[in-house]
């Protein structure tokens, strides 16, 4: 039989069909790009408002209550800029080290045989994951945190912290010349620990005992940073919240901004992390647990040793979106005023320079920056440890 | 044949002993826990509960009642209730937004029952006739009603709007998006592809100040779109984008064969993914899809901070308000707000929970 080849019109073709679909839809969205370019250029043509980037350059002529990098109010907009970036990054990093916390102990507390504390845990995180973010972080700040004490009746938790409207104060380690000494010993010492431990567990692989390295472990972590303490006379200093006048001085001083959104962001985001924490430890096939109960493992110990290690190949994943999502929720730092970048460069920078488009562009390509460097370390970490045939 | 006697089980594994040997008690470490956790209770449930209710002020109208309470000042909710139910809307007008409620209600109820019939009209009735009458309704300007502009909407009655249409806007477009990323065209799935990871990308809070104070550059000089419908604009494509990852979630789920067996058929793209796969995908991601309901509601707060008076606004406006200043003021306010926020929020997990369970009843063997 000889093939023959369907003959039908061109425009009939399948190829020919895509190849004119997709010009269309280029076609229709360039038009909308050109007209809404051109509608940008007659209306800031018509307010006056310069474009471009320059304005980056100028000076900022504002404060920001909280600075961990130089800044005056002589500093240019660009600075400001990395100023909220960097408080940006602060609240994240300690409210993900804070929420991962809480998070594990909730998830892992809501499969507890006790009772009373997988419901207490359950309570938790179906209280806190159906009420809004923005309303947590109003309530610790204006609904707590502002209505303490002012500092001439703070509270004092212990000796150590020191509670008021201005915000939490604690003990403030000041290091003194020499100090690096002391932090180098400690260095070596956790490394010499880790090393010998990797080897002692190398030596149990290969011949089923263990040398007996137990105690050098916190010989050497006590002992090397004591000797250099004892060398540098003690190179550290500890400075007190202490009242002077109207309000505390010495030691570290959190605002209550940086503390409230904390808190809301942390105890928020752990009742999501412990549905993933409870999720990945349900994922672990049953029998693993009843052959680590059989091998005579306690509760703890086939936690530890056999549930979580197989568990975080479920859990990793969506815990490393959640960590994204804490830090763009970051971002309701706005409705309480911490310096966070939203609330500097694109709320007062955005109000002084009226240059809305550069700033919310430059503002949103930072956030889209974190996203892609997280997804990509999330890639490498997929495929290092994805199972065979599902990489 | 010799009968065996059966005992009973000893007396501390049966019954109330015996379930709190089990659950409570089964160790020592288990014993040590319930007990820190009781005094813990103990410790905190008892001044909550004073501060709520014993201590708590009930009634009275100015804020003389609470200002020397120890408790939460409640009178403060009854005298505002107009205002976090329905925001600024004219006082005369409000049996507007009560009909909009009502009939809302009615509809959503109906979807809900399982044993009432035309499930299928109902629903089309509530997506296009519904959300169209409650629009003229709400606005005014027809039919001699007056005017209600959108800058006066607010309190539950907005949180509601911006979440229904956000919820309702969102799902189709989420689905085409889907659908676009799975692609064969390739300018279709990388602009599909850039869409969905932009709007993920980013904050909500800046995709609602690009709303409020980009979008207005890039419209031509005298066209003006109110700023409430610019804010739904946002929140719809936002939410769209994390819609489409649902969707796409679902749509991956399903075997091959059965877009194979749609083609088998004759049938087209469009008809095999209407008929064939649409259904069965979405049916499999939709305890996901109202998960992100839930996430949607809870965000519509945001609205509040770019100037809105949604339910969270009028709160906070309120806990500033002289009138009613007071210790305990805010935090009232603040609690009945998440009370509402968390009754909407939790319903509807419920709801997902049981839909799941209905909807697996073809799988379970």
């Amino acid at each position: 039989m000889v093939q023959q080849r369907a003959r039908h019109a061109w425009w009939r073709d399948t190829k020919w069909q895509a190849v004119f679909y997709q010009a269309l839809v280029l076609l229709a969205l360039a038009a909308v790009f050109v007209w809404l370019g051109h509608n940008a250029v007659e209306a800031l043509a018509r307010r006056h408002v310069a474009s471009g980037f320059a304005f980056l350059e100028k000076t900022a002529g504002f404060g920001i209550s909280q600075t961990l990098i130089a800044y005056t109010e002589e500093s240019s907009y660009g600075q400001a800029m990395w100023v909220g970036l960097v408080n940006t990054l602060l609240v994240s990093a300690v409210s993900i080290v804070l929420s991962t916390l809480i998070g594990f102990i909730v998830g892992i507390g809501r499969l507890s045989s006790n009772w009373l504390v997988a419901k207490l845990c359950t309570v938790y995180v179906e209280t806190l994951r159906n009420i809004p973010l923005l309303l947590q972080v109003v309530f610790w700040y204006f609904g707590v945190l502002q209505t303490l004490p002012g500092p001439r009746d703070s509270l004092h938790l212990g000796e150590w912290i020191v509670l008021n409207n201005r915000g939490v104060y604690v003990p403030e380690v000041i290091f003194q010349p020499g100090s690096w000494f002391v932090v180098a010993a400690l260095v070596v010492a956790l490394t010499l620990s880790y090393g010998l431990n990797r080897w002692a567990h190398s030596v149990q692989l290969r011949t089923g005992h263990r040398p007996p390295v137990w105690w050098a472990i916190p010989l050497l972590v006590v002992g090397l940073p004591t000797i250099a303490l004892y060398a540098t006379q003690v190179p550290f200093a500890l400075s007190w919240p202490q009242l002077a006048g109207f309000s505390y001085e010495g030691g570290l001083q959190i605002n209550p901004e940086l503390a409230g959104l904390t808190m809301a962001l942390s105890i928020y985001t752990a009742a999501y992390i412990a549905e993933i924490v409870r999720a990945g430890l349900l994922s672990v096939a049953r029998g693993q647990r009843e052959a680590a109960e059989a091998l005579g493992l306690k509760r703890g110990l086939s936690l530890r040793l056999v549930l979580v290690p197989q568990a975080m190949r479920v859990i990793i994943p969506p815990l490393a979106s959640e960590y994204l999502s804490l830090t763009k929720n970051s971002s309701l730092a706005i409705a309480i005023g911490y310096p966070d970048l939203v609330a500097v460069f694109a709320g007062t920078v955005l109000n002084q320079t009226g240059q809305a488009i550069e700033i919310l562009t430059l503002t949103m390509a930072i956030y889209l920056t974190l996203s892609l460097i997280t997804s990509a370390l999330m890639n490498l970490y997929n495929r290092a440890h994805a199972l065979e045939g599902f990489a | 044949m010799t009968a065996t006697a059966f005992r009973a089980p000893p007396v501390h594994h049966v019954g109330v002993l015996g379930w709190l040997r089990a659950n409570l008690f089964s160790s020592i470490a288990n014993s040590a826990l319930t007990i820190l956790i009781v005094a813990l209770l103990m410790w905190s449930v008892p001044p909550l509960l004073n501060w709520a209710f014993v201590s708590a002020v009930w009634s009275g109208t100015t804020r003389a009642a609470c200002t020397d309470a120890a408790g939460a000042c409640w009178p403060y909710i009854w005298q505002r209730m107009g205002q976090i139910v329905y925001g600024f809307y004219d006082f005369d007008e409000r049996w507007r937004p009560d009909i909009v409620f009502a009939a809302g209600a009615f509809g959503l109820a109906w979807l809900m029952i399982p044993r009432l019939p035309r499930k299928g009209w109902v629903g089309i009735a509530m997506l296009t006739l519904y959300p169209f009458v409650s629009f003229l309704l709400l606005a005014g300007g027809e039919f001699g009603l007056a005017v209600v502009s959108t800058e006066r909407w607010g309190g539950l009655l907005l949180t509601l709007v911006v979440a229904a249409i956000g919820i309702v806007a969102s799902l189709p477009l989420g689905v085409i998006l889907a659908l676009g990323r799975r692609s064969h065209l390739p300018v279709v799935r990388i602009l599909s592809v850039t869409f969905i990871e932009v709007w993920r990308g980013v904050p909500m809070i800046t995709v609602l100040f690009i709303a409020s104070s980009m979008l207005p550059l890039f419209l031509p000089e005298g066209m003006q779109i109110d700023k409430l419908f610019r804010a739904l604009i946002a929140i719809a494509l936002f939410n769209a984008a994390y819609m489409a990852e649902v969707v796409r979630a679902g749509l991956q789920s399903l075997p091959r064969g059965q877009l194979e067996g749609a083609s088998a058929l004759g049938l087209g793209y469009w008809r095999a993914m209407a008929l064939i796969v649409l259904p069965q995908a979405l049916k499999i991601v939709l305890p996901g899809i109202v998960n992100n309901m839930i996430s949607m509601f809870k965000d519509t707060s945001l609205v509040s901070i770019i100037g809105f008076f949604d339910l969270l606004g009028v709160i906070q406006s309120g806990s500033t308000d002289l009138d009613w200043s007071s210790p305990n003021t805010a935090v009232t306010g603040y609690l009945f707000a998440a009370a509402i926020y968390w009754a909407f929020c939790f319903s509807m997990s419920r709801y997902s929970a049981k839909l799941e369970n209905d909807l697996a009843a073809g799988d379970r063997r």
